[in-house]
């Protein structure tokens, strides 16, 4: 009982396990590159409507797809609207849903994929086939449904999104926690009788977070695909409004004729996306729990 | 072991049972029949048509009818085309979707395991950064952005390649492979780099070192196993995605594939191939996914206890 | 020494692909064979003339059956096909066809009028549940036997008077039913056949597939790969086969557009579906013989919801009707040379043209908004156009939206559904404007126009005009001459003009890549093709570099 003791408290000394983790963030040049792009990037989002040139909906049909000119810095687009303001206009749902969509599907995986793979044995079993079951169902007539049943509504959006990604999310953590539960300083916790949401919660949790964020960085781009899919489909945003993935989806039809209608939308959500990467990675470093023995 | 299978196929049974229940019942509540068209349908047309499919009977009824044709392995006909079984329909076009994903999943397997070993070799130089800024780009780039620029770089400007078609002029299958195993191999790539950097600190890779082992030797033999575990876990799931996420480039494509179905019927309204495709992409994913499970206990023997117990 | 194995690994793949070169082209190939390669939009649903409802599936169906009369493939005029003449009598609704003795089925068999007879009967029977049977309607009795109401087939006005005879009475002279007869829900199909594989009501038998489908067109099926090509080989069977040229023609199921038209510029396709919207530019400028682009007998429109209190007056339907600037939206946003369109019927439909015309005056939409009671669009009601989800359709809507932003300063959302729950929006009444297109059926104002009657199944925006019900289901069909009868038609659209239940907004084109050896191909204002007069001349000069 003491050694159990003895190995918890060990462990539990890992809590200053944040602070640990960014003074070796900061060490990383690449992830703090990241992280400024990124902070920047929002910044421009919330000021887009005072620093965007043109309004988002504003057409000149007789101008048509322009290449970029000294009015129109990045051109505009086949009904003749600004490229530059539609992408900064575009970055605003993007980046929002980017992130609240991926945040959801987080908040309910890692959860549930947690709680899986510790309760283990039936618990596990029933709650895995339960997420056998929602990703066999079909996408597209619950996409139909839900927009006939509830209309047209942002909200369905990341209810929609998040209804998918966090299947793989919480199937990646139950795999991670399962291993988890092996360990000895696992036992230790239990043996001194603490409660299963206590240990997920200190233990395991923050032990699952370096895959957790790699798969985060490789949710984000695909999240904000599945958007501009869905907005096209008639769930999400409806135009004049766009997004960097609708953008970029009416950008590959014409890419011959008018490249700059897919180049830039391209190169922002790549931009973003880069930087999201850095910083991850960064960050999956940083709080590798191994790494501080170094 | 074989316990564990074959729990495991049992629990398939209510999986697919409940699958096909809420499918069923989920389709005949959406709005719009299969029948519904631009002009005006006559009402005695409609009344012919429903009966034909039963579909003039309660959904209770047509449920139970579904599910004794389906004992007996009938998918029943197709709505949308009149002349065909949903049977004659999936196992028509399973072939040829079958074979495009396993070539994209060999392209997948085989660029992403060497960019993400590669990188690990080096971390945090140019031979990490570069093969990992490219995974990132083809995680980026949806299948609808590179099957276009692909067809457009080698078919039509360099015109080194056929640029749709199936099986009709030699290499017409290379383009479709790459466009759908890129994604996957990038995120092979990231799994397979994240797995070998953790497996590179273990004790034993050391202990193979510190006895001499050539570096080569130590990799292959040894860090391998360990480091595509993720990769492992990863391949099941994703061949099951890849084949119900095959309809863009069976598109882009020209391929007279199963993933074209699957996303058809559903706007068709084809009650019958929605519930067709649906029940076979199910079969898919339950069989790949243990089938990973498998393989993960395979290469790495000492799971075996571990999720001996846990996964039954 | 990882590096090494990528290496090799990278040789390998450059070795296979400058290995696989692109072999010979489909067209050249084609040319040489006399095989036509066809870009047709969609996989078939079916091949039976009788169960089918599509463009794609109508080509092929084109190219394997052959009704009593066929049209001239420039003006349309009927012109003797399986019937080598007819009479009609003088009172317009007795037509008399002789049909041409060397007449024969893909197999052998001799056609005769028994044929007709019966595929008329078994297009007509309820359970077969033919969605094209209205086609049969001017025929006496043929609507209450498609809706079961007669069960006695003797008592249609058809009738066998011969082996090579076959008569046929109408109710009213129909001035387009010898157009209908070369519609395919009129087509013979060969009794036998369709005998050995089931019962004549019965749509979904194997009778249609390759190796058995007997027929009697120009061509035969020979293979039918699904979702991937419908091949067609000449029939030599066919009574007028020594004017076919082709060896046969393959069909392929080129759903994506934007595919198709790379598919044409690698030289896999004779002749495309469709073209994208930004290529057509492109093509006109840099290969303008390779663009065929020729006006259609269609209309888009919006319905407007007239069950809905704002949009029940008149003021703001004419309102949000003139501050379109269509000349505009057809030029910047469609880009084919589409008309804009100022009526439902497009102009010069078989001579007729509504004299009765929109206009674009966004000054008198804005007086019109005012008297309404939304004096600069002040407390105007949410208002949403509903399209269903087309690239296209999105386009139209995002310009139009703005147009009525910046000229009557209303805010209109829009908003896609996908096609079947689009469909049931709008027959069950609930969306308030709605994106629309009607294409003619047969070359007739009389398509155009009987779909507003009062309750009709197409007309769907809740307008019901008496006045107009009389002209069209009374005054039209009891006119005595081609005068009398446009008088009608012309009274009928100036009162939808007047009271725009719809918005017209332009007159579709229909547009088509076609490679430079296709020939006889011609156009018309229904898109028909025949196959029969096609054939392909390679130009002399060796594959050129085709890179618009």
């Amino acid at each position: 009982m003491s050694e159990a003791i003895a190995v918890y408290k060990q462990a539990e000394q890992g809590s200053s396990l944040w602070q640990d983790a960014w003074h070796r963030l900061q060490k990383n040049k690449l992830a703090l590159c990241g992280l400024m792009v990124l902070i920047l990037e929002i910044i421009l989002a919330l000021l887009t409507p005072w620093l965007a040139p043109y309004g988002y909906e504003q057409q000149d049909l007789a101008l048509g797809a322009a290449p970029p000119s000294m009015e129109h810095w990045l051109g505009t687009d086949t009904l003749g609207r600004d490229m530059l303001t539609r992408i900064m206009y575009g970055g605003r749902v993007s980046l929002m849903v980017g992130f609240i969509a991926t945040a959801v599907a987080l908040l309910i995986g890692v959860v549930y994929g947690a709680v899986a793979g510790y309760m283990g044995g039936k618990v596990d079993a029933l709650m895995m086939r339960l997420v056998d079951i929602l990703y066999a169902l079909p996408f597209m007539i619950f996409i139909i449904l839900l927009m006939v049943i509830f209309g047209q509504n942002i909200l369905l959006l990341f209810l929609a999104i998040g209804a998918v990604e966090w299947l793989t999310m919480a199937r990646i953590v139950r795999g991670q926690v399962l291993s988890l539960r092996q360990q000895e300083y696992i036992e230790a916790a239990i043996s001194i009788g603490l409660g299963p949401w206590t240990i997920i919660r200190r233990h395991i949790i923050p032990n699952t977070l370096g895959p957790v964020i790699v798969y985060t960085t490789l949710t984000i781009p695909s999240v904000m695909l599945l958007e501009a899919f869905l907005s096209f489909l008639g769930l999400g945003i409806q135009p004049p409004q766009s997004s960097w993935g609708l953008l970029i989806s009416y950008g590959v039809e014409t890419m011959e004729e008018y490249p700059w209608l897919l180049i830039y939308p391209g190169l922002k959500l790549s931009i973003t996306l880069f930087a999201l990467n850095f910083l991850g990675d960064g960050l999956r470093d940083a709080l590798d729990p191994r790494a501080s023995k170094d | 072991m074989l316990k564990f299978i074959s729990g495991r196929l049992l629990q398939a049974i209510p999986v697919l049972f409940i699958v096909i229940t809420a499918t069923f019942f989920l389709i005949h509540s959406a709005p719009g029949g299969p029948f519904s068209a631009d002009r005006a349908v006559p009402a005695q047309v409609i009344k012919a048509l429903n009966a034909r499919y039963h579909l003039d009977q309660p959904v209770w009824q047509q449920y139970l009818t579904y599910l004794g044709d389906l004992a007996q392995g009938d998918f029943g006909p197709s709505f949308k085309f009149p002349g065909r079984s949903v049977n004659e329909m999936i196992f028509g076009s399973l072939g040829t979707t079958a074979e495009l994903g396993l070539y994209a999943m060999l392209v997948a397997v085989i660029i992403g395991v060497l960019a993400g070993v590669v990188a690990a070799l080096k971390p945090n130089t140019a031979q990490d950064y570069v093969p990992m800024s490219v995974a990132m780009v083809g995680i980026c780039m949806p299948s609808f952005l590179l099957g276009p620029l692909l067809v457009l770089v080698f078919g039509i400007y360099l015109e080194w390649l056929p640029i749709s078609g199936w099986g009709d002029i030699p290499g017409d299958k290379i383009l479709p492979a790459i466009t759908l195993g890129a994604s996957y191999a990038a995120y092979i790539a990231r799994l397979s780099r994240g797995g070998m950097l953790e497996v590179m600190t273990q004790d034993y890779i050391r202990t193979a070192r510190a006895k001499g082992l050539p570096e080569h030797i130590v990799i292959i033999k040894h860090a391998l196993r360990g480091g595509l575990m993720p990769v492992i876990a990863f391949l099941g799931p994703a061949f099951a995605g890849l084949l119900a996420g095959s309809f863009v480039v069976e598109t882009i494509f020209q391929i007279p594939g199963l993933g074209r179905f699957y996303v058809q019927a559903a706007f068709n309204r084809d009650y019958t191939m929605i519930m067709g495709t649906t029940i076979f992409f199910s079969v898919t994913i339950i069989l790949f996914n243990l089938l990973s499970d498998i393989l993960a206990t395979w290469i790495n023997p000492k799971l075996r206890h571990q999720s001996g117990g846990a996964e039954s | 020494m990882m590096f090494k194995t990528q290496h090799g690994l990278l040789c390998l793949l450059l070795l296979i692909l400058t290995a696989c070169g692109s072999g010979e082209s489909n067209v050249s190939k084609g040319n040489r064979e006399g095989i036509l390669h066809w870009g047709n939009a969609a996989e078939p649903q079916e091949l039976d003339p009788h169960v089918v409802t599509g463009v794609p599936e109508h080509n092929i169906i084109m190219a394997l059956i052959e009704g009593l009369v066929s049209k001239n493939p420039t003006t349309l005029e009927p012109i003797p096909a399986v019937a080598e003449s007819w009479s009609v009598s003088e009172d317009g609704r007795v037509y008399t066809f002789n049909i041409r003795s060397t007449a024969r089925w893909s197999n052998g068999d001799p056609l005769t009028a028994e044929d007709f007879a019966w595929s008329w009967r078994r297009a007509l029977l309820p359970e077969l549940g033919n969605q094209y049977a209205y086609m049969y309607y001017p025929i006496v009795n043929a609507e209450a036997f498609a809706t079961g109401e007669l069960q006695d087939f003797s008592q249609v006005g058809v009738k066998v008077i011969s082996p090579l005879s076959l008569q046929v009475t109408l109710t009213h002279p129909t001035p387009f039913f010898l157009q209908l007869l070369d519609h395919y829900s009129m087509f013979p199909v060969h009794r036998a056949t369709i005998e050995k594989f089931g019962q004549p009501g019965e749509a979904n038998t194997l009778w249609t597939r390759a190796g058995n489908f007997v027929g009697n067109g120009p061509f035969m099926l020979e293979q039918w790969d699904l979702n991937k090509v419908v091949k067609v080989k000449k029939n030599p069977q066919y009574w007028d086969a020594s004017t076919v040229r082709l060896n046969g023609i393959y069909f392929y199921p080129t759903e994506n557009v934007t595919t198709e038209e790379r598919m044409f510029r690698a030289e896999q396709l004779h002749y495309t579906y469709d073209v994208p919207i930004e290529k057509i530019a492109v093509y006109q400028r840099e290969k303008p013989q390779q663009i065929k682009i020729s006006p259609y007998l269609g209309t888009y429109f919006y319905r407007f919801n007239t069950r809905l209190k704002h949009l029940s007056d008149v003021r703001v339907r004419k309102a949000l009707a003139m501050s379109i600037d269509r000349k505009s939206l057809v030029e910047n946003v469609l880009k084919a040379g589409q008309l804009p369109a100022y009526t439902i019927t497009p102009p010069n439909t078989l001579g007729y043209t509504a004299s009765s015309q929109l206009r674009y005056d966004p000054a008198a939409a804005r007086t019109l908004l005012a008297e309404a009671g939304y004096k600069d669009g002040e407390g105007f009601p949410v208002t949403e156009i509903l399209y269903n989800t087309h690239e296209q359709h999105r386009k139209v809507a995002v310009a139009i939206q703005q147009m009525w932003k910046k000229e009557l300063n209303i805010n209109v959302r829009i908003h896609n559904q996908d096609w079947k729950v689009y469909l049931d929006s709008e027959s069950s009444g609930n969306f308030q404007i709605s994106r629309a297109s009607w294409i003619g059926d047969y070359v007739d104002p009389n398509s155009f126009l009987d779909m507003w009657l009062t309750g009709g199944g197409n007309n769907r925006t809740g307008w019901s005009n008496k006045t107009f019900d009389y002209l069209i289901q009374n005054v039209a069909p009891s006119a005595k001459t081609k005068k009398q009868r446009y008088a009608a038609f012309q009274e009928a659209e100036s009162i939808l003009t007047d009271e725009l239940p719809i918005i017209p907004i332009y007159t579709y084109v229909s547009k088509h890549l076609v490679h430079p050896s296709v020939k006889g191909l011609s156009s018309n204002i229904l898109d028909t093709l025949y196959f029969k007069y096609m054939y392909l001349e390679p130009e002399s000069e060796p594959r050129s570099a085709i890179k618009p």
